[in-house]
């Protein structure tokens, strides 16, 4: 059945925030949203908390306006602060005692009746490092589940594995984002930072900026050099500026052969990609795709950098692979000054992916199906290596699996950022026991039978590790409001409770991540939080507290068994689902500057504009016979959803676009998955516009 | 199942991947000893700008048996065996790929040793060779590969001469206008093209023309065209017109046997280029496969490869009596676009030079879908959708909803209010507003928004 979210339900019930307890009065720490990690300073004013933007490398002092009204949820109306359980059809007060009993009771029946793997964990890439450690400790050790995914994986898991791959090794930025700002040419592929991270801006030259996207986006503006392709052909136009690189002589080939493999078959490859074929199938017209290899391959340091555009697809692992070897063929990764990253998308996009809440990994980024690294971790956790569980379902996969009956979310809200989103509205709630801890009421956690309230990143003390790689800290303000509990303080109750004590401080559990990432890929064990106050930041591998940390990787060798950078060849295919006689247009969906992920926060935020709309080009505005703001509705295979039109000649003529953040757009994507990197396809689908 | 194919170049190739994708066993015969090349980049190859190492083709896949250098002697389709000079090899389905082979034309003089048909590697390679030593060279056929190797050889240091029968360049592909445009192109790239002209005898070191004309060269190279090459075809009596008939299922008259690429005449059409036969043999590897995937012919965009010349033609350069036509015209800049457009569809297409537009009409044209209604929109591209405007523009013109920073909606009215309210500088106008506080990039804005505002009454002028 499904449970509607009944709004009034629960906040009529909910007791009225108390007012902080002020414990200091400023705290240096980071925004609380995107990869970029813009450092703030919090202060604790009359009328509430002031956002000041404090200077850091990564914003320059700036802020967008998301960061500058972050701290309008700490006193919202919205705020959760009593347990929430469920009677029925509704959501009534509770006590911690009585939450937390309804949860370890139903843990401990479900998992007797259909076995431990029927209890399923769901993190984010927005918890720090100790909660995304904490998390896959809690699963492995006290759940012993091996069921626990987060929603990295439909962010940034096709950039990691390509990545990994490639080099070894996945770290979105392998350089500081300083060295962005000191190239002479940079190729974004399917990122928007103008509207997602607006302060990295003031790391890109538009005279040497090349910005790949289907939209002529905020950033496409900026840029000297807009590619408009097809969505769902990145990954050819890859292949097609690496052929143009060849044959028009820019193969840099004494770094090809002192530091990397596989080039010959790269070259084969590629070779089918001549520009005409390419320009068929993406539309991009030859002369662009020429005009862009000739400034990356001119300029004395350049970067490919890639982001969700070309990750979130069924091929999107294959599709970052294109563009990484294309790098690799100009003689990038590993050279000063230049490179192939990844933008980073969440909070702790990066953190969140090192330290176990991943379905295939461990903490220091280690694999669960290497015996090494289980007696590894499990000398830290105390247990026995045959114990930990092993692999798991990725996310949806998980959010979609008949054997889960239970599910605790931590820091995520999948009714809203899945695929096919009514799908996994119906099976959230179909379980037999779905917990969710957040501090407002998402469209998840009202279809919960338990809500923890927990702490606002004002109120809590951790690290993150920002999209360079560089572990930083966030800083407490003022405690949580009474009644409300940090994460790490109901992991460690839960766990207690299960008969595995652990702590509740993050400092404490930071020193035991460290130990267990230790000889890991992504190595804290050198990182404190006294050097992370000193230093202002550590970029990992760090592996001991004398180690200086590792701004730039690469630079003599990748971290593959022979040291060589792995060229891989790509072909391009289709995407899961075509344009055809019933749909015809080309959906792709993605975000808006004043929002961030599925809208929880910002949605709440009265102080941030923003609304669902669908962006279309003024010829179909015009075939279907409607004008700009006129509602329409787009309809897919796996649902429709009714938004204002916004009719703009920024979009291609074949393609419609909705901002993800509303919960409509994703009741239409594709579920269609990466082989590899298991990433749904969110950002290519066929889609039919009509009125509405 | 025993499926053999016979030849192995771009064509044969591809079937044999395609095959091995669907787990199908093959075996591939190539007449050729050397590896297999793509033929794609031959003109690349020409004009210098890649190395032999460049032109090899994926490595043929696990489970193929590829045999290069064992040339088909015959086929016996009541057998159904293909015999080599080596041995004998049965199928149960044969896929002929033998290509295409040079026009030559009937002139005296072509045996000597300086001229060259343009088609395979080894004649690259020839070619190559000759033209080290060279200064003038001319080519006898002014089609696309006749210009691509003159623009190859151009690109070495010659001086070309291209002898043209016909009465405009490319007359397959363009019409006159665009014919005439592009000669001006390329004459600017030292290509002198005879129209026209018909070639009379090559003496060793000149090009006689029928009209009495002689061009000096040290080199003649040969671009009349091809012809299918159907002569197995033929002796195993198989349907043969101008290639090897085929129907939809890429099925010559013998059920057990398939033909595609060059060689193929589909619905009366010989296609002659690599996509069109990419077409065919992922339709036969269906058939083959147990599909039912039918081929319908293909659309043929052609681009010329010439560096520095920008060409994209598609289509039909014939406009039917009910067609709009749509052009736009810069000759000087090597500008020329002409589209023709029937039932609100683009049925032939001419671009030459800078068309921001290109990559949408050869998407219009490739997926036969409906034309903008804004057709200017298809010569002029992107520069004719103008971007939303810009805030920085002009201060007094902008709207007072222009959002002057984007990346915290400050709104050209808040700064004006800033302004109302007291705040006479930059600094109080962000301090209130966080106008520039985002990526930065409003700047410039902001500061000529302040500098207006102290110019003007802000009582009467801002107000209003």
């Amino acid at each position: 059945m499904i449970r509607d979210f009944q709004p009034g339900n629960s906040a009529e019930r909910t007791p009225k925030p108390q007012v902080a307890t002020v414990v200091g009065m400023a705290a240096d720490t980071h925004c609380p949203y995107c990869a970029l990690q813009c450092a703030m300073t919090l202060r604790a004013g009359a009328d509430g908390v002031d956002v000041e933007a404090r200077d850091f490398p990564t914003n320059r002092g700036g802020l967008c306006q998301k960061g500058w009204t972050s701290a309008d949820l700490l006193h919202h109306p919205e705020r959760l602060t009593t347990p929430l359980v469920r009677d029925g059809d509704t959501l009534r007060p509770a006590t911690w005692e009585e939450a937390l009993h309804r949860i370890v009771a139903g843990i401990g029946a479900i998992q007797e009746r259909h076995g431990r793997d029927a209890v399923g964990v769901f993190g984010g890439g927005g918890l720090t490092n100790e909660k995304a450690y904490a998390l896959g400790r809690f699963a492995r050790v006290a759940l012993r589940t091996r069921t626990i995914d987060y929603n990295g994986r439909f962010c940034m898991s096709s950039a990691a594995a390509a990545g990994n791959r490639a080099f070894g090794l996945d770290r979105g930025l392998p350089f500081p984002v300083e060295d962005i700002a000191a190239a002479d040419a940079v190729l974004l592929v399917g990122a928007n930072p103008a509207e997602t991270m607006p302060p990295f801006v003031r790391h890109l030259r538009g005279d040497g900026l090349i910005v790949v996207d289907p939209r002529r986006t905020a950033t496409a503006r900026l840029a000297a050099l807009h590619l408009q392709p097809t969505p769902g052909t990145d990954l050819a136009l890859g292949n097609g500026l690496l052929h143009i690189a060849i044959t028009e002589g820019h193969l840099d080939k004494e770094y090809v052969d002192a530091r990397t493999t596989g080039f010959d078959q790269v070259r084969a490859a590629v070779a089918q990609w001549w520009p005409a074929r390419v320009e068929r199938l993406t539309g991009v017209p030859v002369a662009d795709v020429y005009a862009a290899v000739e400034r990356l391959a001119d300029a004395r340091r350049a970067m490919v950098l890639t982001a969700r555009g070309a990750e979130q697809h069924a091929k999107g692992t294959d599709t970052v692979t294109a563009f990484v070897n294309l790098a690799l063929a100009l003689g990038l990764p590993g050279r000063p000054g230049s490179g192939y990253g990844c933008l980073t998308g969440q909070g702790n996009g990066q953190g969140g992916r090192e330290h176990g809440q991943k379905a295939d990994q461990l903490p220091g980024y280690r694999r669960i199906d290497d015996p090494a690294a289980r007696a590894h971790v499990a000398r830290v956790w105390g247990v026995a290596p045959e114990d930990i569980p092993g692999p798991g379902p990725s996310a949806y996969e998980l959010l979609s699996s008949d054997a889960v009956r239970a599910l605790l979310v931590f820091g995520s809200n999948p009714v809203v950022s899945a695929p096919r989103a009514a799908g996994v509205r119906r099976w959230l709630g179909d379980l037999d026991l779905l917990v969710v801890a957040d501090f407002v009421l998402s469209e998840t956690a009202a279809l919960a039978d338990v809500v923890l309230p927990t702490a606002q990143w004002a109120e809590e003390d951790g690290t993150m590790t920002n999209l360079e790689g560089r572990v930083i800290r966030r800083r407490r303000l003022t405690e949580p409001p009474q009644g409300v509990r940090t994460d790490l303080a109901v992991l460690a109750e839960l766990s207690g409770r299960l008969g595995v004590p652990t702590s509740a401080d993050p400092g404490r559990v930071f020193d035991e991540l460290r130990r267990a990432s230790a000889g890991g890929v992504a190595d804290y064990a050198g990182i404190t939080y006294e050097r992370i106050d000193a230093e202002g930041g550590v970029f990992w591998p760090c592996p001991d507290e004398a180690h200086p940390g590792t701004p730039r990787l690469f630079l003599n060798r990748f971290a593959t068994p022979d040291g060589r950078a792995r060229f891989v060849p790509v072909e391009h295919r289709p995407a899961a689902e075509e344009p055809d006689a019933d749909f015809p247009l080309y959906l792709t969906t993605g975000r808006v500057l004043t929002q961030y992920q599925s809208g929880a926060q910002t949605r709440r935020i009265s102080a941030l504009p923003g609304d669902p709309y669908v962006e279309l080009h003024p010829d179909l505005a015009t075939r279907i016979g409607i004008d700009d703001g006129a509602p329409v509705t787009v309809a897919t295979r796996r649902g429709s959803a009714t938004a204002p039109a916004r009719v703009s000649t920024t979009i291609r003529a074949d393609t419609v676009f909705m901002p993800f953040h509303y919960g409509g757009a994703n009741l239409l994507t594709n579920p269609a998955l990466d082989p590899i990197s298991r990433m749904p396809e969110f950002k290519v689908c066929a889609a039919k516009v009509t009125p509405a | 199942m025993r499926v053999v194919v016979v030849g192995y170049g771009m064509a044969g190739a591809r079937v044999v991947a395609d095959l091995r994708a669907r787990d199908v066993k093959v075996t591939a015969l190539g007449a050729e000893p050397h590896r297999p090349y793509n033929r794609i980049l031959l003109s690349s190859l020409l004009a210098g700008k890649v190395g032999e190492d460049d032109l090899a083709i994926a490595a043929a896949p696990a489970g193929a048996d590829v045999r290069l250098g064992e040339p088909v002697v015959a086929v016996d389709p009541g057998r159904r065996l293909v015999r080599t000079t080596q041995e004998e090899h049965e199928y149960d389905a044969l896929v002929l790929a033998t290509g295409s082979m040079p026009v030559i034309p009937p002139l005296p003089g072509l045996d000597a040793a300086n001229v060259h048909a343009f088609r395979t590697l080894d004649d690259c390679r020839r070619i190559a060779s000759h033209a080290a030593g060279a200064r003038r060279a001319v080519v006898l056929g002014g089609g696309l590969l006749g210009l691509e190797a003159a623009r190859g050889l151009a690109g070495r240091g010659l001086a070309v001469d291209v002898v043209h029968l016909g009465t405009h360049l490319m007359e397959r592909q363009l019409d006159g206008d665009g014919g005439r445009v592009l000669a001006r192109t390329l004459a600017g790239l030292g290509i002198r093209a005879h129209l026209g002209a018909s070639a009379r005898e090559w003496t060793g070191d000149a090009l006689h023309l029928a009209d009495g004309n002689r061009i000096p060269a040290d080199l003649l190279v040969l671009a009349c065209g091809v012809r299918p090459d159907t002569r197995l075809a033929a002796a195993a009596g198989l349907t043969v017109g101008r290639g090897i008939v085929v129907d939809d299922a890429l099925r010559t008259s013998d059920p057990h046997v398939y033909a595609i690429g060059d060689c193929a005449e589909h619905r009366g059409t010989v296609y002659g280029l690599v996509a069109p036969a990419w077409d065919h043999a992922a339709t036969v590897a269906d058939r083959i496969a147990g599909g039912r995937a039918a081929y319908r012919g293909s659309r043929v965009v052609t681009r010329l490869k010439a560096s520095g010349v920008d060409l994209a033609a598609m289509g039909s350069p014939e406009a039917p009596a009910d067609a709009e036509v749509v052009s736009f015209a810069d000759p000087a800049r090597g500008t020329y676009a002409r589209l023709v457009i029937h039932e609100n569809r683009i049925t032939g297409a001419v671009l030459l030079g800078d068309n921001p537009a290109v990559g949408t009409v050869v998407q219009l044209f490739d997926r036969d879908a409906e034309a903008p209604v804004d057709r200017r929109s298809l010569l002029l591209g992107r520069a004719h959708g103008a971007d939303p405007p810009v805030a920085a523009d002009s201060p007094a013109l902008m709207p007072d909803a222009a959002v002057v920073c984007r990346c915290n909606t400050v709104r050209k009215a808040a700064i004006t209010a800033v302004w109302r309210g007291g705040g006479r500088t930059v600094a109080e106008v962000v301090a209130a507003t966080r106008a520039t506080t985002g990526c930065g990039g409003c700047r410039d804005a902001v500061c000529g928004l302040v500098d207006w505002l102290s110019t003007v009454d802000p009582d009467t002028e801002v107000a209003a």
